[in-house]
């Protein structure tokens, strides 16, 4: 009987730090190539975007999801972002800035490539959010906010950027929620981080 | 022994919060948001249905003027969006969507009017806090839930559900959703239902 009651002791105590540690999330180990950004669990697939140039921008097959470490970039910068988010909506243009910075840099332009989801937005939320805001770069629908709750329901806008190593890796260097000061500093910042060298 | 497990159970979720609650807050009310978990999804009983005339109501907008729901018979179609309570986290989420979709709601001669249980000062400062919105916004605060209470919106803790209600030129109720409290209805949702009325 003695032994009944401390196999039970012992089996309690036991549910209850495996409770403890499932409940505070220290149960799950960091994703392979996600060191820095211990919240940045980016593991995750997209559709193929829809349009053929985005498809072409990103490096792409048709109609194959894909993870983020299959970009074809050097540097991916994520916006998490938001229709119903107002300083989304006003950091849009400042967003769009980013993007028209890195095109227009010659050196750059196929080595940072910029991508928004649209966390708990449906498809038609993010295509009206693309339109509203005349946006160029890919964007995504998070429907169900299933990534948004992967990433550690950041609140919006936030950005990721990833330094991609091959081999569909990749590490987080730089994870932040606010808005932008001026496009040309954000960029900056970003690049000295990364330690991508740009031809000027 | 089972007590001790139960009790360590609870320490670990009022440290570490359920898992599953799930709100996309931006930035844009700094820390001013009161999060309070998830809610009954649904708590109230409706009392109308497709087809009734809309109960007509007279409530006062953040703006000082009267809105009267039947003034809009024979010039606009109309969408009540009843919302739970200011400076809540989806509903903080929700009317700055609206915000900046003006130009469907008048493609679809659709004029939106807010709801909230709210009282008005409450809501001025929180719509203030968004940055102002197109559309008015309307107390329901006394007597207490008048309006939210004959739509049959009105939750058992006083405030309103989350509810579309779209009302076409002749007052007749063309649409009704009530969500679950702890999610935003879709804007697509919201214009296809507009553009029925508007074929």
């Amino acid at each position: 009987m003695r032994c009944l009651i401390h196999h039970n002791r012992i089996s309690w105590i036991r549910w209850s730090v495996f409770a403890f540690l499932l409940i505070s999330g220290h149960i799950f180990s960091p994703v392979p190539g996600f060191s820095e950004e211990p919240a940045g669990r980016l593991d995750f697939l997209l559709p193929a975007p829809d349009k053929a140039d985005h498809r072409q921008y990103l490096g792409l097959p048709p109609d194959q999801p894909f993870s983020l470490g299959q970009v074809k970039a050097r540097v991916v910068i994520v916006e998490i972002f938001s229709m119903y988010c107002p300083v989304c909506q006003r950091e849009a243009e400042k967003v769009n800035a980013v993007f028209r910075l890195i095109q227009s840099r010659p050196g750059l332009k196929d080595k940072v490539k910029l991508i928004g989801i649209g966390a708990g937005n449906s498809a038609y939320e993010v295509d009206f959010f693309r339109e509203k805001y005349s946006i160029e770069f890919p964007l995504f629908s998070d429907t169900d906010f299933s990534i948004h709750k992967k990433i550690g329901e950041v609140r919006t806008p936030h950005f990721f950027c990833l330094s991609l190593e091959g081999n569909n890796r990749f590490s987080v260097f730089y994870s932040g929620t606010g808005v932008i000061e001026t496009p040309e500093a954000f960029l900056d910042i970003l690049l000295k981080d990364s330690g991508i060298q740009v031809t000027p | 022994m089972k007590t001790t497990g139960i009790v360590f159970l609870g320490i670990s979720i009022l440290f570490f919060g359920f898992p599953g609650t799930c709100f996309c807050k931006s930035m844009a009310f700094g820390n001013k948001i009161f999060d309070p978990g998830p809610l009954k999804p649904v708590d109230s009983v409706l009392k109308i249905k497709i087809g009734d005339t809309a109960p007509d109501f007279t409530l006062t907008s953040i703006t000082g003027s009267e809105v009267r729901l039947s003034s809009y018979i024979g010039r606009k179609n109309v969408m009540l969006s009843f919302i739970p309570a200011a400076w809540t986290p989806v509903c903080s989420d929700q009317w700055p969507g609206y915000n900046i979709a003006e130009e469907i709601f008048r493609r679809y001669d659709t004029i939106l009017i807010g709801i909230s249980t709210d009282p008005l000062p409450t809501l001025f400062a929180w719509t203030r806090d968004i940055g102002g919105l197109w559309f008015d916004v309307v107390s329901d605060f006394w007597p207490h839930g008048a309006v939210s209470e004959t739509y049959g919106v009105l939750r058992s803790n006083g405030t309103a559900e989350r509810a579309i209600i779209l009302i076409d030129k002749k007052g007749v109720i063309r649409f009704i959703h009530v969500g679950d409290i702890n999610l935003r209805p879709d804007l697509g949702m919201l214009v296809r239902e507009m553009e029925k009325l508007n074929p």
